[in-house]
């Protein structure tokens, strides 16, 4: 069973969203989606100081099964990007709402955190895919 | 089977086959000492009989068309005839110098033009050039010859290609490379097209759109003709991927859907060896509007009925030349004598029989208690098993079951592919096996799972009859490591 923290919130497409407080926000896949993924073998994360809209592919992570984009969960300014996967990818397998997280961004607009999944609602939409 | 050594590890130092090698006696007249190499190169250094053994077991391992059952979903595996193979080899035909004039080439023209015109009829499509090396290559020139149209009527609005997300990795891959942003459309559950969510994106910036049909799902696209009206009305083109062919050869044109370019792989449906085995070839077709556009040299015929090489002073729009002469031509050979070897009433009897061994050996395996992806549809040339059931319980996984069909001596499917089903095999058992082939398949694919509700680590360690057994793809994707190096 994957694990799904009840502090993240998290979107359709299996991103999960960390709110730090000071305006910004840090992202990663959710374990299900490392799950089904399986082992990572590459990351390739969005560069420093772009601008990202929400809903817009932004990192590419790569298993030994497929590529798969990984999708803004908000609209914003990337401020942070997780160096550590360029060579241990697979700590996104092993960690990934810790040490596996890719990316943080400058939230600009609060009011699409509404938008997002709380652990609940995505918990569910995961066994719904399960079933 | 033994781990064969490379021919390098063969070497000793001194040994050598007299009575093949080169004559070294000569003088290197005129070649500047300081273009000589100051170190001879490091061949390997082996006895005649070391050699004759190194690749006779070589040999032997090959895994292939010839030697197994090779149901790889999307590749069409199908026998590649000896018949095709010796008569392209016809000393007429290998003698033959590319850059010769048309007045002394006009056999091998005149090959080429039936194969022309045996595939406009065959796609529907107004026009067919052969030169394109290989299904990615044509799937190049199909996609840049609708850029070439859209840029010769001023349209430079139009940015987007509309990809299916079943669609085959190749498709994204060549939008991009001909300069478009990817756009992605979801497939419905019961795997067609969700025509609602193309609806909300196609629009004056759409360029075109990919599809291939019957889909990588292994099903017909059922309003093909709806998707049609809806891109072109938007001012778009379709493009068709010629990779599923085999299902509809001679029986449903890509032309009469709609399509304005399509590229057919010779290496699956026409039974030109494959990948390895040999060159591929990817002719395009295109509809009257993208005429103009198709990459030369194209084979034309005169009113005198003699034939000759069509290029730019002829198509000046062209979007130019792929290969130095004209494509794979060895491989067009094959493709037009296996074409001619059909005849019209044999062409349609492959998708008969494509159709009923994909339709057969599902039947079989649902009736054996395996699930499918798609149980409401009939299969076209293919079809998707899903093993979810079994990664849950008893934890054994699509790959765990491709390892362990080797060991029973067959070839595994295409695994992971389409990435929208989760633990599939993708499976194609082409026209050219027998029932007794198909049923072996499915004997094997019941003892696996016998196997698997038994003791899981049995398949977990699967292969164990191959020269290597389960390879480390991760590490092998993280630490790149494909040259030998000589010690030190």
């Amino acid at each position: 069973m994957s694990n799904t923290p009840s502090e993240l919130k998290y979107t359709k497409s299996h991103e999960w969203v960390r709110i730090e407080g000071d305006g910004t926000a840090t992202v990663g896949i959710s374990d299900h989606a490392q799950a089904l993924l399986g082992d990572m073998v590459f990351v390739e994360l969005p560069e420093l100081g772009s601008a990202l809209e929400a809903g817009e592919e932004c990192a590419v992570v790569e298993s030994v099964k497929a590529a798969s984009d990984v999708y803004a969960p908000l609209t914003g300014e990337v401020v942070a990007a997780n160096e550590l996967l360029e060579d241990a990818p697979e700590t996104v397998n092993t960690d990934a709402y810790n040490d596996g997280w890719l990316f943080r961004i400058k939230l600009e607009d609060e009011t699409e955190l509404k938008e997002l999944l709380d652990a609940e609602a995505y918990a569910e939409l995961v066994a719904e895919e399960d079933h | 089977m033994s781990n064969e050594p490379l021919i390098f590890e063969h070497s000793r130092p001194g040994r050598v086959n007299r009575a093949q090698s080169a004559h070294l006696g000569g003088e290197l007249n005129g070649i500047p000492e300081s273009l000589r190499r100051k170190h001879p190169p490091r061949l390997p250094e082996v006895s005649e009989l070391d050699a004759v053994r190194h690749y006779t077991r070589l040999s032997q391992k090959n895994f292939s068309i010839d030697t197994h059952f090779y149901p790889l979903g999307s590749c069409t595996m199908k026998y590649n005839p000896r018949a095709c193979n010796t008569l392209a080899s016809l000393p007429g035909f290998l003698g033959q110098h590319p850059l010769s004039a048309a007045r002394d080439s006009q056999g091998i023209l005149a090959c080429l033009w039936d194969l022309q015109e045996m595939l406009k009829e065959v796609t529907g499509m107004c026009a067919v050039s052969l030169t394109p090396m290989a299904g990615a290559q044509g799937e190049f020139a199909g996609v840049a010859m609708i850029r070439a149209y859209h840029d010769a009527r001023g349209d430079a609005a139009r940015t987007e290609i509309l990809v299916p997300d079943a669609a085959h990795g190749t498709n994204p891959a060549t939008a991009t490379m001909c300069g478009y942003t990817v756009r992605e459309i979801p497939t419905d559950d019961q795997g067609d097209v969700d025509v609602a969510a193309l609806k909300a994106v196609v629009g004056p910036h759409t360029a075109g759109i990919m599809l291939t049909n019957p889909s990588t799902l292994g099903v017909f696209e059922r309003r093909i003709h709806e998707i049609a009206g809806i891109v072109h009305e938007a001012g778009g083109l379709l493009y068709y991927d010629g990779a599923n062919l085999n299902a509809i050869l001679g029986k449903v044109k890509p032309g009469d859907m709609g399509f304005d370019v399509i590229h057919i792989n010779l290496h699956k449906t026409f039974s030109t060896p494959h990948g390895g085995g040999g060159p591929g070839s990817g002719p395009v077709g295109v509809s009257e509007r993208l005429h103009p556009f198709m990459p030369i040299p194209v084979v034309g015929r005169d009113d005198n009925n003699a034939f000759r090489w069509l290029d730019e002073h002829d198509l000046p729009q062209s979007i130019g030349r792929l290969s130095a002469h004209m494509g794979n031509t060895g491989i067009l050979l094959r493709a037009y004598i296996y074409a001619l070897m059909l005849g019209r009433e044999g062409m349609v009897r492959i998708a008969d029989y494509a159709t009923l061994n994909a339709n057969y050996l599902m039947a079989c395996l649902r009736d054996a208690g395996f699930d499918m992806a798609l149980p409401e549809r009939r299969a076209t040339h293919e079809f998707i098993l899903t093993l979810k059931r079994q990664a849950k319980e008893p934890g054994v996984t699509a790959m765990d079951f491709a390892k362990r069909l080797l060991d029973y001596g067959f070839h595994a499917p295409t695994t992971y592919f389409p990435l929208i089903i989760p633990e599939c095999l993708l499976i194609e058992p082409t026209e050219t096996e027998s029932k007794e082939t198909l049923d072996a398949f499915v004997e094997a694919m019941v003892t696996i799972q016998a196997e698997a509700e038994k003791d899981v680590e049995t398949l977990k360690g699967a292969p164990y009859s191959l020269p290597v057994r389960r390879l480390d793809d991760v590490k092998a994707a993280r630490e790149l490591d494909l040259r030998w190096q000589a010690e030190a």
